[in-house]
């Protein structure tokens, strides 16, 4: 983009050199075993951008919301799966320690997730509670000097190699009696449960996580009690706009592979390309890809400097997945019996694709608040 | 449906349920074809159809055939696909193949014995399928196969196969079919495709090194290979509908069953406006699909085929199955992502439908063709 600056320039060419050495080369064989690129998320850490938005005080780069996407973008052209996990990792663990911790958790926590020798998970969803996040029931009981958790916790990307969980429980009955904890597998704090197998996003492991009446010591809450619902707020933003940009990355390796194949494929005796119907497909994709583009550094830019808006960013959620599996399903059709073999990357894009429609709020639920804020500020408009 | 469609779908939704569908998820995952689930489909009599009673055949029509397929697709879109190809494989026998070829082959394919594949796609020659270039020279008392096929859907599975290749001069004139048995000398089976779905029903290559096929087993007449493809995929548009047709309603039905009973925000999900208005473009869409497809294949029962129907009956119905099964993986949100559900299972074998048999860009073309003859002067 033309408002990138020098150092998001660089940060993109790192980014693309690093996709292609370390992500692209093994996405396939991860996709099919279901399997951690682990030897690249360590490498994350060594070239730095596990810490991307983190104080450098404690070992992070300091970037904002468009670094974190540019990341994304450039990993989810190789590797949405391990751009995913790496997400859990650095926007949901990191950067919610780094906005929500105190002084001591951050010191204590983060120089080892940003160095990549420890991994970060964050636990919200529950078996019977997912788009109705704030009706969660793992429970945190307060006793003297240590809160009792007891519960499990759904959908958990990165758990089975998590060190660390950011987790949040219900303490209390209200709707809001939500509170916030750092949890150590080290200290037994948590359990990893049933694995979970899934369409796409393969080489990323999700399973449950069990919370089996632990004894969790008081200074692992992260704020006060009820707390959660703010720390929530803080992130979400953030947590909308970067996972639109795998959707992005995604939306760009199509279309790259889609102009590639529509030059060399010939059929009737001309390439693909000579086709109206083919080029109708390539224009389409290409320019909505620039407009998802435009919108969303956009709005990772006024993120950045501090215009913070929870519309604008379920606005990108809800636009960017959505229209980049059409692309996908598009560039599968364009390529014919080749799109759906696994000799290319297609099939497996699509598939990776359509977990960005689900996780991190699905569709409907973007719907939902972005209609409800639209509606109230005109609301307040006509009081 | 008549009362015998309704006899045939109760007796194969009961197969289904207790053979096919308990382990739909497992054989998915370890892309397992069970032969004797085929020859148990034969022995029901689902496995031939469209071919007369005088070759051990069902001897019913394409209205009947879309039945078997649809209800079968509800559990697994990669038997309904073998039976699919077997059958067109039949209808081509019925329609081109001599006294002979017919008595020899057509019993064990109807009865489900064996399975009959089709081999006209090669690696750089998918839609334009006119430009094969596996080549059928002529010798003494017979011919002499070379080249290779790609995508052929029960290749490594199937025993007796249609192959389309060029005895003549370039274009479609100069293609020949040929019957070509498994156990050819010269014949093997290539490589096995890994694909996004479809993981049950095998799709491989197909290579021929000095093959020999004897004259006896050239269909019809040198040259008619196009034709006889052509006519092939006048039965697959149909079929391959009919299996999109089943697939988006067993993926309409489990949506309705979910939504109606997962609570969110201390309801049903059904009840929010964002998801009634979803299904109730699905169903509208589905029963579109469903009268689409069963005229087309009316019209074909009555020998009055309409190419411009069927094309608009294939894209149309596999388009809807893709569009229902992605919304349906939504509607089950992240359970309809695992394989805990076959939601995700559907949406990936939903995809090739519009893909193979003509992709659908090529059903629009011949859909335009169709509407230009129509309309000039």
């Amino acid at each position: 983009m033309w408002f990138f600056t020098e150092e998001e320039r660089e940060l993109q060419q790192l980014c693309r050199n690093f996709a292609k050495n370390e992500l692209a080369p093994f996405a396939e064989q991860h996709d099919h075993d279901e399997s951690f690129n682990l030897a690249a998320f360590k490498k994350m850490g060594e070239i730095g951008v596990l810490g991307i938005t983190a104080d450098p005080e404690y070992g992070g780069v300091g970037m904002g919301a468009t670094a974190a996407t540019i990341v994304m973008e450039e990993f989810g052209k190789a590797c949405p799966a391990s751009t995913l996990s790496y997400l859990a990792h650095s926007m949901l663990t990191i950067n919610n320690i780094q906005m929500n911790g105190s002084e001591q958790q951050k010191a204590k926590y983060l120089p080892k997730l940003i160095t990549g020798e420890h991994i970060g998970c964050m636990a919200m969803s529950e078996p019977d509670y997912g788009s109705d996040a704030l009706g969660i029931q793992t429970k945190a009981t307060l006793n003297s000097d240590h809160y009792i958790i007891n519960g499990t916790k759904m959908w958990i990307t990165n758990a089975p190699y998590a060190d660390i969980c950011y987790i949040y429980t219900r303490s209390g009955k209200d709707k809001k009696d939500l509170t916030t904890f750092i949890l150590e597998k080290e200290k037994g704090q948590f359990e990893v449960g049933k694995a979970i197998h899934k369409m796409g996003m393969r080489g990323s492991p999700t399973s449950e996580l069990v919370l089996d009446k632990v004894k969790i010591p008081i200074e692992h809450r992260v704020g006060a009690e009820g707390d959660s619902t703010i720390h929530m707020m803080r992130n979400l933003e953030i947590e909308r706009i970067t996972i639109s940009g795998i959707s992005l990355g995604i939306a760009q390796a199509c279309v790259d592979q889609c102009l590639q194949y529509a030059n060399e494929r010939k059929q009737f005796g001309k390439t693909l390309g000579k086709f109206q119907l083919i080029q109708k497909m390539v224009a389409e994709m290409a320019t909505e890809t620039e407009m998802m583009r435009s919108f969303l550094y956009n709005v990772c830019k006024e993120y950045d400097n501090g215009n913070k808006g929870p519309t604008s960013a379920a606005m990108v959620k809800l636009a960017l997945p959505k229209m980049v599996t059409k692309i996908a399903l598009d560039a599968i059709q364009l390529h014919g019996g080749y799109g759906y073999s696994r000799e290319f990357p297609l099939e497996r894009l699509m598939r990776d694709n359509k977990l960005n429609e689900i996780g991190a709020g699905t569709n409907e639920v973007m719907i939902l608040i972005i209609a409800k804020n639209l509606l109230k500020a005109q609301q307040e408009k006509m009081q | 449906m008549n009362e015998l469609q309704q006899e045939i779908q109760l007796q194969l939704e009961k197969y289904r349920l207790d053979k096919i569908e308990p382990t739909a998820e497992a054989d998915d995952h370890a892309e397992k074809f069970r032969m004797e689930i085929f020859n148990e489909l034969g022995e029901l009599g689902f496995t031939g159809v469209t071919t007369s009673e005088d070759y051990d055949g069902t001897g019913l029509g394409y209205q009947d055939l879309c039945v078997v397929l649809s209800e079968l697709s509800k559990s697994s879109v990669s038997y309904a696909v073998t039976i699919s190809v077997s059958s067109m494989v039949q209808g081509i026998f019925s329609q081109f193949a001599n006294e002979q070829q017919k008595k020899k082959y057509l019993p064990a394919l109807a009865t489900g014995q064996e399975i009959g594949a089709f081999g006209l796609t090669e690696s750089s020659a998918g839609s334009d399928a006119a430009s094969l270039k596996t080549t059928a020279k002529k010798v003494d008392g017979g011919y002499i196969l070379n080249g290779s096929k790609m995508f052929i859907t029960s290749g490594s599975i199937a025993s007796t196969f249609i192959v389309m290749a060029r005895t003549g001069g370039e274009g479609a004139k100069g293609i020949s079919a040929f019957i070509v048995r498994n156990d050819a000398s010269g014949f093997s089976v290539g490589k096995k495709e890994k694909k996004m779905g479809w993981k049950v029903s095998p799709t491989t290559e197909l290579i021929f090194e000095n093959c020999f096929v004897a004259d006896e087993n050239l269909l019809a007449q040198e040259g008619m290979g196009f034709k006889i493809a052509m006519a092939a995929l006048d039965r697959g548009r149909i079929t391959i509908g009919s299996i999109a047709v089943g697939l988006a309603e067993r993926a309409l039905e489990e949506s309705l069953k979910y939504s109606l009973e997962r609570k969110q925000f201390k309801q049903e999900i059904f009840n929010f406006q964002g998801l009634q208005f979803m299904m109730a473009d699905m169903a509208t869409e589905l029963e579109a699909s469903r009268l689409l497809v069963n005229e087309s294949a009316r019209l074909f029962d009555e020998n009055k085929n309409n190419q411009k129907l069927a094309c608009m009956a294939k894209l149309k119905a596999t388009d809807t199955a893709m569009k229902v099964t992605t919304d349906g993986v939504q509607i089950f949100g992240g359970v309809g992502y695992t394989s805990e559900y076959p939601m995700e299972r559907f949406m990936r074998d939903a995809k090739v439908l519009q893909i193979v048999e003509g992709s659908n860009q090529i059903q629009r073309l011949v859909i335009a063709r169709n509407l230009q003859k129509q309309y000039s002067i």
